[in-house]
């Protein structure tokens, strides 16, 4: 399996790469950790004319907490996530757990998290977590910069709101307070499957002890990752109960809309984004001190 | 197009096409066929290298013109001066490896885990081999390979080989 003959040019900066994404449009392609372009080429799934690798471009080579958010450059890995020295702080709690799950550990030291939510597929683990954290990526073309929130940067399967000519150059994950965590719960058969089901949940307590804002999302339940915004509507200024978390995870299990497969018929899967839901939603509570 | 790639300490300069993965590139181009070929798909950890001594990287599913200028450690750059590594070492005193198809991408990949956690759990070795697959060994004595590496302090006696 051999990739279709391209053209391969290098970038050297996020500056170089949208000029020669700009010069060969269509045709072009942004070669970032390559551990999905890669082996779709080699699949033939894919057959860019022309590669711009941008794994020279050091200016899009970072992982800063600035401005209240988290900044991910295009190149970051999700090793540089995995191994951030915040880590473990619980407001980060669920950009923690996706970092331990995606893909396997040697795909990690190359894969990026910005290039994973440009490919956009459909059983993706950052799309999940981006939609469920409330991200925003900073798209680039020749003539300026503009911020698109998740829930319009993610298309369809495969499709990003990335147009021809443009890079997405960082993305930004909003940086939650001290009463703020999160949950990823994902079920695959083996490290490096796609997920059988997977949900994100992050949650942000108000000084009450009730649920100030809820981010819940699904993956493999959809043409992309999938918000359940009635789990989220269901949960917004309620004290965490038993409750209502079943409500939240029926509302999943009633968005998902998964494929059935080898990974588990349609019915298990419904089930199963619900369960997940539930636990996360469970454990996001118990890093905040909070049994439900 | 030209690429000027340092495998193993030795400056490697060949045309290639763009389209020719790095694992073809040192098994082909540079004769080191000590880097195995199993799925071809990024999945099964056989190819795996070092990249700039830093990162694991599956060579099937990067292309050699991403290498160009930087440094690759195969399976062929670890023993030095005819002494095995200590991975190399461990697997041979452990028994981790019956058919050995897998092994040098799991001494690889073991390498890049040490270099970032001296001293890693069974756990930890566990979780760190999980994009590497082996169908023979059952991982009992692989992870015990790294073990013993890790206890006999591959660190140290880097620095020793290095000085």
């Amino acid at each position: 399996m051999i990739p279709a003959a391209f053209e391969y040019l290098r970038a050297r900066s996020a500056d170089e790469a949208v000029q020669q994404l700009t010069q060969h449009g269509p045709d072009a392609r942004v070669l970032a950790g390559g551990q999905s372009l890669i082996p779709a080429m080699r699949f033939r799934l894919a057959r860019p004319a022309v590669l711009v690798d941008i794994n020279a471009a050091g200016d899009l080579d970072y992982l800063r907490v600035s401005d209240g958010a988290l900044v991910i450059g295009a190149i970051a890995r999700d090793t540089a996530i995995e191994r951030a020295p915040w880590i473990g702080e619980t407001r980060w709690s669920l950009l923690h757990d996706v970092s331990r799950v995606v893909a396997d550990p040697v795909v990690r030291q190359m894969g990026t998290v910005v290039g994973s939510l440009c490919h956009n597929d459909p059983a993706g683990d950052w799309t999940t977590v981006a939609l469920a954290a409330r991200a925003v990526v900073k798209v680039r073309g020749k003539n300026g910069a503009r911020d698109v929130p998740i829930d319009q940067f993610l298309v369809d399967s495969f499709t990003t709101a990335v147009g021809e000519g443009e890079l997405a150059v960082e993305a930004r994950f909003p940086r939650g307070d001290d009463r703020t965590a999160g949950s990823y719960q994902k079920v695959e058969r083996k490290v490096g499957d796609f997920a059988t089901a997977a949900a994100a949940v992050q949650i942000s307590l108000d000084a009450n002890g009730a649920i100030r804002d809820a981010g819940i999302a699904l993956s493999a339940a959809g043409p992309c990752a999938v918000r359940v915004e009635d789990a989220e509507r269901a949960l917004k200024g309620r004290k965490p109960s038993a409750d209502l978390i079943r409500a939240a995870a029926e509302a999943a299990s009633r968005k998902s809309e998964p494929n059935g497969d080898l990974r588990g018929s349609v019915e298990y899967k419904k089930h199963l984004a619900g369960v997940l839901v539930a636990r996360g939603l469970r454990q996001a509570l118990a890093r905040l001190g909070v049994q439900a | 197009m030209k690429v000027r790639i340092t495998v193993n300490g030795v400056l490697h300069e060949h045309d290639v096409e763009p389209r020719t993965l790095l694992a073809y590139f040192l098994r082909e181009q540079c004769g080191l066929t000590g880097t195995h070929v199993g799925c071809d798909t990024s999945s099964c950890g056989c190819c795996v290298v070092v990249l700039d001594d830093e990162k694991a990287v599956k060579s099937c599913s990067m292309f050699a013109v991403q290498a160009d200028g930087h440094q690759v450690l195969t399976v062929e750059g670890l023993a030095q001066g005819g002494a095995l590594h200590p991975i190399q070492q461990g697997f041979w005193d452990q028994h981790g490896l019956q058919c050995g198809y897998c092994t040098p991408g799991m001494m690889l990949t073991s390498y890049v885990l040490l270099k970032h956690n001296a001293n890693p759990s069974e756990a930890q070795i566990r979780e760190g081999l999980a994009g590497n697959l082996c169908r023979c060994t059952g991982y009992q004595n692989i992870v015990k390979a790294v073990q013993q590496a890790a206890q006999t302090g591959v660190t140290s006696q880097e620095a020793a080989v290095r000085s």
